[in-house]
């Protein structure tokens, strides 16, 4: 390893991509490595299997609050009808002020982080001053941007959203982005992964951006039970083995996360509060003659 | 005066020459000190700008400051968290360290020593924050390529050696860092003269952060009430 100084005309500047390129270093466009046997199997499997072959994350969600932002994740990484793992992270700080949360490709999500991650703090380090909001937002743009031709080749998608408390307006806000790069800010809420559908509902019919974080964290605790309760790739709480969702809370005070122990107990009193699941099954409320 | 003589200048005071024209360049300058404190390591330079910084973060438990010419030192730096940045990505971030780092500045240093058409007006310091006080790492790099090893403290830049001997005389490792940074002040500042918060750059790293970036930077505010503390 070397210690790159440039000339003035080469040199690349605060981005870590730029770097890399410098450096000769760049794999592809991103600099995220094109994971060779992901290749190697795609040419002799047709696309849909392969979608179905990796890790997928499932349900993510960023929910504005009075105070900031609550984002938040389930922890269950799927392949095809399989569990690919029951402890997988999908939500992930990105400088002091803002996270990310990924559904899709596991593997490529969790790449395209870390170097989202790095490229905010090498920016950050090179010039001294912190990347504002609106710049971290449009530089995961551009990830997924450089994502985008792999992730159609490949059908190793890649969806993020970010999630961030603005210092200079003072408010949450949240950026959900689609495959192509496109980069949209929305007011309430963006929830990403296969599970979305049931956690749009959830928070639509619960939240409002003028609840405080508390209010928020309870309801985006109850998009993503929903959403586990419908979509089978989206992980539930697991009350055996202790795995419980990851929240996180972003406000004037930064990035921090909720200890697992108080989320579990967040869940113990959701779970309180729905008798009428279960009823279900008992035999007072069958519905018709067993056979 | 022979003609032979003219032109020819002796290796011998080619080196002493170069070293002299380096010497005078960062003598001009101030002292900084970097010093070990029972929660951190305590980088304190004497510095009016708030924006031509001389402390800086490299990486989670490394930083960076420079004596001289600020162009040059600069570059080192940034060539520095570059070097950081890169390796942690492609090895992992527990792979990064200070040593390697200071390796490479004294090769580049000694290379433009001997070299360059000039030698760098240059010395620069890499610390790193161990788990203990017994594991902080101080490399100090001279102008030439010349590498030390320090510890508890050390002084660069400026006219080290009344601040040096000052910080020996005070240096302790029990000191909390508000403690340190007091005793690097007052090192600095020798008997003559109060140094107050704004000519002051102030940048620690933090035994309690160890996991995540251990670097901070002290406003302005923060240090007067640290001063004002101790």
């Amino acid at each position: 390893m070397q210690l790159p100084i440039f000339s003035p005309g080469e040199d690349p500047g605060p981005s870590f991509e730029g770097l890399l390129r410098a450096l000769g270093e760049t794999p592809n466009l991103t600099g995220i490595p094109t994971m060779g046997g992901v290749q190697a199997v795609h040419s002799s499997s047709k696309s849909s299997d392969l979608v179905l072959d990796f890790p997928h994350g499932t349900t993510v969600l960023a929910l504005r609050s009075q105070d900031g932002v609550v984002l938040a994740g389930d922890r269950q990484a799927t392949m095809g009808f399989q569990i690919g793992s029951r402890t997988i992270r999908k939500v992930f700080p990105a400088g002091s002020h803002a996270g990310v949360a990924i559904a899709g490709a596991a593997g490529q999500a969790v790449e395209l982080v870390k170097f989202f991650q790095l490229s905010i703090s090498h920016y950050e380090k090179l010039e001294g001053i912190a990347l504002s909001l609106d710049g971290q937002a449009n530089m995961l743009a551009q990830l997924v941007r450089g994502n985008f031709a792999q992730a159609v080749m490949s059908g190793l998608l890649v969806m993020p959203i970010f999630a961030g408390y603005d210092q200079s307006s003072g408010q949450g806000r949240i950026f959900e982005y689609d495959v192509t790069g496109g980069r949209y800010e929305e007011h309430e809420f963006v929830v990403a992964g296969s599970g979305s559908v049931h956690a749009r509902t959830a928070v639509k019919l619960s939240h409002k951006p003028s609840h405080t974080t508390p209010e928020t964290v309870k309801h985006a605790l109850a998009a993503l039970f929903w959403a586990a309760d419908e979509d089978v790739a989206t992980g539930g709480p697991d009350v055996l083995r202790g795995i419980y969702p990851t929240i996180a809370i972003i406000t004037a005070d930064g990035y921090s996360e909720m200890s697992e122990v108080g989320v579990a107990d967040l869940f113990d009193e959701f779970l309180e509060q729905q008798d009428s699941i279960r009823k279900v099954g008992q035999p007072e409320d069958q519905l018709g003659e067993a056979p | 005066m022979s003609m032979t003589a003219f032109g020819y200048v002796s290796p011998e005071q080619m080196m002493a020459d170069r070293a002299d024209y380096a010497r005078k360049g960062i003598a001009r300058g101030r002292s900084l000190i970097a010093l070990s404190s029972q929660d951190g390591i305590v980088i304190c330079a004497e510095n009016t700008s708030g924006t031509l910084r001389k402390i800086s973060e490299v990486y989670d438990r490394i930083a960076f400051a420079g004596a001289g010419k600020y162009i040059e030192f600069e570059q080192l730096r940034m060539g520095g968290v570059r070097h950081a940045d890169f390796k942690g990505y492609y090895y992992s971030r527990r792979d990064v360290d200070a040593q390697t780092l200071a390796n490479l500045y004294a090769q580049l240093l000694g290379l433009s020593f001997t070299q360059q058409g000039k030698p760098m007006e240059v010395e620069v310091l890499v610390t790193e924050l161990g788990d203990t006080i017994q594991q902080d790492r101080m490399f100090h790099i001279l102008f030439d390529g010349t590498i030390n090893d320090r510890q508890n403290f050390a002084v660069i830049g400026g006219d080290t050696e009344p601040v040096r001997t000052r910080m020996e005389e005070t240096w302790q490792p029990d000191a909390t860092w508000p403690q340190a940074l007091a005793k690097a002040v007052d090192a600095l500042a020798g008997n003559e003269r109060t140094l107050t918060a704004a000519g002051l750059e102030v940048g620690i790293l933090e035994r309690s952060k160890i996991g995540e970036r251990t670097f901070r930077r002290l406003e302005d505010e923060e240090i007067a009430q640290m001063l004002s503390q101790a």
